[in-house]
C-alpha cells in the first residue's frame, strides 16, 4: 500500500515553496526594476513613454523609449508574420502527412535550431545572411517597393527587416513543436468523422484538426512571441542601433533598436548614479510591462474569443 | 495540469507562503544593496577559484602557512583587457605566487567596484570626476597606457591615409557631409589621384552602439574641433547620434566597415592595426596631418606638459590635441585606481594583509615599468618616462596601516 503520510506533505511542501519561488523572482525583480526606474521617471515624467529622444551625455539628459518599444513591436511582428506559417507549415507536414521515416529527423533538426545561441544566429545574421538578404531581399523590394514610405532607404541588411527574419527564424523551433505536439493530440476520430462526410485533406486540416487545436496553437505563437520580444544578442548584432528619433522604426530599410538590445548595448558602460542608469532600467520596467500585457492579452484571447471547444487541449 | 489549492492543506500552504515571503525579503535585500550583492558575487568566485585551481596554483587569501601566494582582483574597463589578461599571465609566470584576476565589467562598472571596495583595483578608460572623486577619498590615479582612436575607412581604390580635420569628421558623423566627393573631404586633399577617385558616393557612417572610452574620446575630439558638435551633441561614452548605424565593439565596428564599402567609422589604433584597415591622417594643432601610429600617439603624453599628481583631479587631464607637428591629436589616457591607504579595501587580499598590499604594490611597479614593453606589441601605446615617475611618486606613497610598502 503506498502511504499518504510525511512524505506526501513535505513534498507538496517543497513543490509549493518552488512554485511560489517564482512568483518570489518575479515580485522582487518587479519591485527592483521600480524602484531603479523612480529617478528617470521622476525626471522625465511621460516623456519617458511617449518621448523620441535618447540623449545620455551629462548635462543634456533626456530619455524618451518610444522608438525602442515600437522597435521591439514592429521587429515581434515581422518575426511572427515570416516564422508563424513556416511553423504551421512544419507542424502540419511532420504530423498529418510525413512518412515516418522523415518525421524523426526533420523534427530532431527542427528543434536542434533552438538549440542554436544566439549571439550564433547573431554573428551568422552579420557576417553571411545580412548579404543574403541585400542581394535578394531588400535590394528588390527597395527597387520595387522603395516608394513606399515602409521600403524606403538604402538596403544595408543592417536593419529592422534583418532583425525581424533573424527573429523569424529563432522562433519557428518553438511554433512548430509545439504546434506539432497539440496537431497530434488531436484524436484519430475527429479525422475519421470528417473524412467520413466527404472532406478532402485539406478541409480535414483547416477546419478540424486546426480548429480543434486553435487554442494550443495560439499558446505555440505566444511563446513564440515572448522568445521574439526579449531577444537581445541576435537582434543587437543586426538591428542597426541607432538612436533618437532615427531609430522610430518608419522603415523596414532602417537601422533600428528595440527595447532589449539597447539595454544590452548601454547598460554596461553607464556610469553608476547617473539619470543613465536609471534609464535602462526604465526601459526593462516597460520591457517587463510590454511582456506582461502580451501574457495576460493572450490569456484573455484563449479563454473568451476563441471559446475553447470543448474536450480540446488546454 | 492546473495546481490543485484545495489538496495542499492550509498549514503547508501557510508554511510555503511564509518561507515566500523571507526569500523574497532576502531578495529584496540583496537587491537593494548593491554593494553586497557584488561582494557575494566576489567571494564565490574568489572561492570557485581556488577550489578550482588548488592542483596547479595555490591561491588563499586566509591560510597563514603560504603567506606568499595572493590573489588579487581588479575590474574595469574593457579596452584594456587584451593587455591586462597579457600582463597578468606574465606577471604569473614570472611570480607564480601571485595570481591576479581582472574582469572586464566595463569602467563604469570597475569605478562602482573599486567605490565599493568589493575589488583590489579599478580600471577606467575615463578618469573619477565630479560624485566619483567624493566618493573614493584619498585614491590614487595612475595612468598605465595610452590608446589612440582612428578614424578608419573603407573606399575603393582610396588607399591609406586620406587627409581629413575634426570639423569634417564631425560634419560627417552630424549627416551635414553626405557624399565622398563632398567640396569639404575633396578641399583638403593634397594628393590629386586621392582626391580625384573620391566617388561621389553616400557617406556610410558606423558608430558604436555600446557605451565606450572610445567614443568618450571620440566625441571629445570632435566637441574639441567643432562647435557645432559641441552645441548639439557633445561628448559622452554614448551620445544622441544624428545619423549612422551602431555595430557592438571595436571589433563591431571594424567588422562593419571592413565589410562594406564607402564605409567610415572610428575604433581604437589596435583594431586598425590587427585588422589592416585603411585609416584617415587626422589634422593636429599645428596644422599638419598626422597618421595614427604608435609613435605619433605617444607624442601626445610626451608633449602635455604638466600632469597632476596620483593624488590630483585628473577630470581635467586630455590627451586630445597636444602640440607637437608629429603629434596624433584623438589620444587617450587609460587609468588604473588604487587607494592611498589600503586597508580600506576591507575583504580584499590587498586591504588584510601586509603582504597582500605590497603583492598589490609591486604588481603596479611591474605594469608602470617592465610591463609597458608588452603594450606596443598588443597596439598599446608604451607610457613616457614623464608619466612613468609620476606613477612611480604614487606607489611610493601607498601605505597598509600607515606603513609604507616594498614598491620592487
Amino acid at each position: 500500500m503506498v502511504s499518504f503520510g510525511r512524505g506526501d506533505s513535505t513534498f507538496k511542501l517543497i513543490a509549493g515553496i518552488l512554485a511560489g519561488s517564482a512568483l518570489a523572482i518575479l515580485a522582487v525583480s518587479g519591485y527592483t526594476l521600480l524602484t531603479g526606474a523612480l529617478p528617470v521617471l521622476n525626471a522625465d515624467g511621460l516623456y519617458f513613454f511617449f518621448g523620441t529622444n535618447w540623449n545620455p551625455v551629462i548635462g543634456r539628459e533626456i530619455f524618451g523609449a518610444l522608438p525602442y518599444l515600437l522597435g521591439t513591436l514592429v521587429t515581434s511582428a515581422i518575426a511572427l508574420i515570416i516564422g508563424v506559417p513556416i511553423s504551421l507549415g512544419i507542424a502540419i507536414f511532420l504530423s498529418e502527412m510525413s512518412p515516418r521515416r522523415v518525421r524523426v529527423p526533420i523534427s530532431y533538426l527542427v528543434e536542434l535550431l533552438a538549440a542554436v545561441p544566439s549571439v550564433v544566429y547573431g554573428l551568422w545574421g552579420v557576417f553571411v545572411f545580412r548579404f543574403y538578404v541585400i542581394d535578394y531581399i531588400e535590394t528588390p523590394l527597395s527597387n520595387y517597393l522603395g516608394w513606399l514610405p515602409a521600403f524606403s532607404g538604402t538596403p544595408f541588411g543592417l536593419d529592422i527587416l534583418s532583425a525581424g527574419i533573424i527573429l523569424s527564424i529563432m522562433i519557428i523551433p518553438t511554433v512548430s513543436s509545439i504546434s506539432r505536439e497539440i496537431i497530434t493530440a488531436v484524436p484519430n476520430s475527429i479525422r475519421e468523422g470528417a473524412y467520413s462526410i466527404g472532406a478532402t485533406r485539406w478541409e480535414v486540416i483547416r477546419n478540424w484538426v486546426l480548429a480543434y487545436g486553435r487554442s494550443g496553437i495560439f499558446g505555440a505563437v505566444i511563446l513564440g512571441l515572448g522568445r521574439a520580444v526579449g531577444e537581445t544578442m541576435a537582434v543587437t548584432m543586426v538591428i542597426g542601433n541607432t538612436v533618437g528619433p532615427a531609430a522610430v522604426p518608419t522603415s523596414l530599410l532602417k537601422g533600428g533598436q528595440t527595447m532589449a538590445s539597447l539595454i544590452a548595448n548601454g547598460f554596461i558602460e553607464a556610469s553608476p548614479g547617473t539619470l543613465e542608469i536609471s534609464a535602462y532600467i526604465g526601459v526593462g520596467l516597460l520591457l517587463m510591462i510590454v511582456a506582461l500585457i502580451i501574457n495576460i492579452g493572450a490569456q484573455l484571447m484563449v479563454t473568451r474569443v476563441l471559446k475553447v471547444k470543448r474536450g480540446a487541449i488546454e | 495540469m492546473k495546481f490543485n489549492r484545495k489538496a495542499v492543506s492550509t498549514s503547508t500552504a501557510g508554511l510555503a507562503i511564509a518561507l515566500v515571503i523571507v526569500i523574497a525579503a532576502a531578495g529584496a535585500y540583496i537587491a537593494l544593496n548593491p554593494a553586497t550583492t557584488q561582494k557575494v558575487t566576489t567571494t564565490s568566485v574568489s572561492t570557485a577559484v581556488s577550489t578550482s585551481v588548488s592542483t596547479s596554483i595555490v591561491v588563499s587569501t586566509v591560510s597563514s602557512s603560504s603567506a606568499q601566494s595572493e590573489s588579487l582582483a581588479g575590474a574595469g574597463s574593457t579596452f584594456v583587457f587584451p593587455l591586462m589578461s597579457a600582463w597578468t599571465v606574465q606577471y604569473h609566470n614570472l611570480f607564480s605566487n601571485i595570481q591576479v584576476n581582472y574582469q572586464s565589467i566595463g569602467s563604469g562598472g570597475g569605478i562602482a567596484a573599486f567605490e565599493g571596495h568589493t575589488v583590489d583595483f579599478g580600471a577606467s578608460d575615463a578618469p573619477l570626476k565630479g560624485a566619483d572623486i567624493t566618493k573614493t577619498p584619498n585614491a590614487l590615479t595612475l595612468p598605465i597606457t595610452i590608446g589612440a582612436v582612428t578614424v578608419a575607412y573603407n573606399i575603393p581604390k582610396i588607399p591609406n591615409g586620406i587627409l581629413l580635420t575634426g570639423s569634417v569628421v564631425a560634419d560627417i558623423y552630424l549627416g551635414k557631409v553626405t557624399m565622398w566627393n563632398d567640396p569639404e573631404i575633396v578641399g583638403l586633399q593634397t594628393n590629386a589621384t586621392t582626391a580625384g577617385n573620391l566617388p561621389a558616393k553616400s557617406i556610410l557612417v558606423v558608430h558604436r552602439s555600446d557605451g565606450s572610452g572610445t567614443t568618450f574620446t571620440f566625441t571629445g575630439f570632435l566637441s574639441a574641433d567643432s562647435s557645432s558638435w559641441n552645441s548639439t551633441i557633445g561628448q559622452g561614452k554614448t551620445v544622441a547620434w544624428p545619423v549612422g548605424l551602431g555595430a557592438a565593439g571595436n571589433e563591431g565596428v571594424a567588422g562593419v566597415v571592413r565589410g562594406t564599402q564607402y564605409t567610415i567609422g572610428y575604433v581604437e589604433l589596435a583594431y586598425a592595426i590587427q585588422n589592416k584597415m585603411t585609416v584617415a591622417a587626422i589634422k593636429n594643432p599645428s596644422g599638419s596631418f598626422v597618421l595614427p601610429t604608435l609613435t605619433t600617439s605617444a607624442a601626445a603624453a610626451q608633449n602635455i606638459g604638466a600632469l597632476p599628481t596620483g593624488l590630483g583631479d585628473w577630470s581635467k587631464v586630455n590627451l586630445l590635441n597636444q602640440p607637437g607637428a608629429t603629434t596624433y591629436p584623438i589620444v587617450t589616457f587609460v587609468y588604473l585606481f588604487v587607494y592611498k591607504e589600503l586597508n580600506v579595501n576591507t575583504g580584499q587580499t590587498s586591504g588584510t594583509s601586509l603582504a597582500g598590499s605590497t603583492a598589490l604594490v609591486q604588481f603596479f611597479w611591474w605594469l608602470d615599468h617592465t610591463g609597458q614593453q608588452t603594450s606596443s606589441g598588443l597596439s598599446y601605446v608604451p607610457l613616457p618616462p614623464n608619466v612613468v615617475t609620476i606613477n612611480e611618486q604614487s606607489l611610493s606613497s601607498i601605505t597598509y596601516n600607515g606603513q609604507t610598502l616594498t614598491t620592487h
